[in-house]
């Protein structure tokens, strides 16, 4: 399994990666909190840890901690369009259930 | 679910804590917000895909108030209940209204305040209320566009506003709800749109032509420390300005008498924006104007005569850029580049001319419009924690010098012009008449050496102070000036602790044109003015050697001889005639003379002192 982007986010990452200037990719992960137990981080990475997993896809590097991937693995990432709001999706198939709004998940 | 944005590393928020966060550019015809997503700052368009926000409020008998393009469609059916332009009437009185031009176009309601009101069909409208209503219009937007409440906002104001016009900002801002993160100067934030702060040293000018305002800002790169050297311009000139001096020549080649309605004028002067826009990109363009009852003028205007109407508006934004220069001690050499800044700056004329005066490169990338929106959402990210760490330190300069009135009506300036804030300054002051129990502190902002030259900011008393002898009481004032350039003055006498403060608020009255005159002023009255000081301060020094003479006599008179009393009458009486005058060294020798006729008495005075506290004492006592 692997993590990947679909076109629209592969097309928004490089874009935002490019502004910034600096950044060696994409860093995905989930952190223990909120209101459903687990939270999505993305942030851009500057640099890669010692046993990060790299996955690239259609341009784009992901780098993913090897405690994150478990719960992110076969991840698709899509950017997404709903009313004026606008932003990145995690389409992750290990969530069982998230909270309300989305933004905190269990699996 | 949610969707995400991309944050810096290690600055994920935790589910249902993302900070946001908007810049708003509230301009005087156009408004913008803008925020930063996934390190992206950027302008946020409506449901239209419009970005730009008229700054035009029209309100209506017993329905919400409009904003926006639906207001400025009925700038011409409704003019008397549309308000533009609201952004020239913030923190000013009515009589500086009054001054300018738009005064006619609305009916001001009296009212017993300084603050202006607009009459309405839905009431009497302040300036400030006016632009909450634009201000709550953006915040909608951004508030639905990002999904959740804002936390905190950047307001761009022109460099120039004074503390009236900034506090009257703020006011407006927390009307609408919203939390001012700061009040940023406009070219500040344009400089910060360009990435300025990321490039190497060196010196920058931002060049602002807006729709109603004008900006020179020179600004200084010192190890990625954004600094305002100076800073100068005239909140009265802009694209309006264009407008109306290109509308006139419409109105003239069409034969219209002088007489031309209040709506015939909008209708003229907005097809004279529309000309000017266009003939940013093209060398001619047809225009026509509505003479009366169908019959219509129709003609041409070129780029050629476009720039013989223009030009004198032009150079009149380059004094400004000459004083900014001097203020900054910079030379033309130094500069690396001119950012462009507002929608005026699109004429290619304005750039032409720019490029020659500052003879350097004309920075244009960024749309102009957006680039102070821009610049204000970067600047509120980093606010609202959205860094790694504080990545940016923005300096800013205070216009004029602030000072305390001192006896005689001198201005004594506490915190220099162009001094750097947020800033805080204390002096010791003290009293001039034994057993003074009081002192009004008066608060001046300007230039000039004599207190009626300068513009009174506020006054206040600071009571309770120990009867002392003069010249014993010691009294801090302290200026603090905060990082929205506003002021708050404290008093306090040392030895008693007793203290008194004063937030300066909106004390309208004072327009930029005043400032710049001001600053004119204070160069061509130097020499008037140290004359002025010197003469002011020896009468002050006339009185204070009269006042001790007088309380002397009044208790050592029996220590003196008719013929001794007789001399010294009369020294004060030729010190107080001399005081009268205006020549400074005469007052000095008379004073000199007083003090002579006084020695004798005041030895006297202080044997016959020393001989009672002596009294009864041995002399073994005092060894």
């Amino acid at each position: 399994m692997a993590i990947t982007l679909t076109d629209a986010a592969a097309a928004r990452v490089k874009a935002f990666l490019e502004n910034r200037g600096s950044g060696v990719g994409l860093r995905l992960g989930v952190k223990t909190s909120g209101c459903s137990g687990m939270a999505y981080v993305l942030e851009f990475a500057d640099q890669t840890e010692a046993g990060d997993q790299v996955f690239e896809d259609k341009g784009v590097k992901i780098i993913i901690d090897p405690k994150s991937l478990v719960y992110l693995d076969g991840t698709e990432l899509d950017y997404a369009k709903e009313g004026l709001n606008e932003g990145f999706k995690f389409n992750n198939p290990n969530v069982k259930d998230s909270c309300g709004c989305g933004e905190s998940f269990t699996v | 679910m949610a969707l995400l944005q991309i944050s810096e590393p290690g600055q994920t928020a935790a589910p249902h804590q993302h900070k946001l966060a908007a810049g708003i550019d509230l301009g005087t015809t156009n408004s913008l917000v803008a925020t930063v997503r996934s390190g992206l700052a950027e302008t946020l368009p409506d449901e239209h895909g419009k970005h730009l926000l008229p700054s035009v409020v029209r309100y209506r008998l017993g329905l919400p108030p409009v904003v926006g393009e639906a207001a400025k469609a009925a700038l011409t059916e409704d003019p008397h209940n549309t308000i533009s332009s609201v952004k020239r009437f913030m923190g000013r009185g009515l009589a500086d209204i009054c001054k300018g031009c738009s005064c006619a176009e609305y009916e001001f309601a009296e009212s017993d305040s300084s603050v202006p009101r607009i009459r309405t069909v839905a009431g009497d409208i302040s300036p400030v209320e006016a632009s909450a209503e634009i201000l709550k219009a953006l915040k909608a937007r951004a508030e639905t566009t990002l999904g959740g409440e804002l936390t905190g906002v950047v307001i761009t104001v022109p460099a120039y506003f004074d503390d009236a016009q900034r506090q009257a900002t703020k006011d407006a801002a927390q009307l609408a709800g919203l939390n001012v993160l700061r009040l940023l100067n406009e070219p500040t934030a344009a400089a910060v749109a360009y990435g300025l702060d990321r490039e190497s040293e060196g010196v920058h000018v931002v060049y602002d032509l807006g729709g109603g305002t004008f900006d020179i800002s020179i600004l200084r790169l010192n190890r990625g420390v954004f600094e305002v050297m100076s800073t100068a311009g005239n909140t009265a000139l802009g694209g309006d300005d264009f407008d109306r001096v290109i509308a006139q020549w419409l109105a003239e080649q069409a034969g219209l008498g002088e007489e031309i309605s209040v709506r015939k004028m909008r209708a003229l002067r907005a097809e004279a924006c529309r000309a000017k826009e266009a003939l940013s990109d093209v060398e001619s363009v047809d225009v026509s104007v509505a003479i009366k009852d169908g019959e219509v003028w129709r003609g041409e205007l070129n780029r050629e005569q476009l720039n013989v109407l223009i030009d004198p508006l032009i150079q009149k934004t380059l004094s400004p850029c000459r004083r900014a220069l001097r203020d900054a001690g910079v030379a033309l050499e130094e500069i690396e580049d001119v950012v462009m800044v507002g929608g005026s700056t699109r004429m290619p004329r304005v750039r032409e001319l720019v490029g020659e005066f500052f003879d350097c490169e004309v920075l244009t990338d960024i749309d102009p419009d957006k680039v102070v929106a821009v610049g204000a959402a970067i600047q509120a990210d980093v606010l609202v924690g959205n860094k790694p760490d504080d990545e940016m330190l923005l300096l800013d300069v205070i216009p004029l010098s602030l000072g305390i009135e001192t006896m005689g009506g001198l201005v004594e300036k506490v915190i220099p012009r162009n001094a750097t804030i947020p800033c805080a300054k204390a002096q010791d002051f003290t009293t001039f008449k034994d057993g003074q129990t009081a002192l009004a502190v008066h608060v001046v902002q300007g230039e000039r050496e004599l207190v009626s030259d300068c513009r009174s900011l506020a006054r206040f008393e600071l009571r309770g102070i120990p009867p002392m002898a003069a010249g014993a009481a010691r009294i801090r004032v302290t200026f603090q000036v905060d990082a929205d350039g506003l002021l708050s003055v404290t008093a306090r006498e040392q030895a008693s602790g007793v203290e008194s403060s004063v937030q300066v608020k909106p004390s309208y009255g004072l327009s930029d044109r005043e400032i710049e005159q001001m600053l004119r002023d204070s160069m061509a009255h130097a020499e008037e003015d140290v004359a002025a000081r010197s003469l002011r301060e020896m009468q002050v020094e006339a009185k204070r050697a009269i006042e001790a003479v007088e309380s002397a006599l009044a208790v050592d008179a029996d220590l003196l001889s008719e013929e001794e009393r007789a001399q010294l009458d009369a020294a004060v009486v030729a010190l107080r005639a001399e005081a009268e005058g205006d020549d400074h060294v005469k007052i000095k020798q008379a004073i000199e003379a007083l003090n002579a006729a006084s020695d004798d008495f005041a030895a006297r005075r202080m044997d016959a002192g020393i001989k009672a506290a002596m009294a009864g004492h041995k002399l073994e006592e005092f060894t």
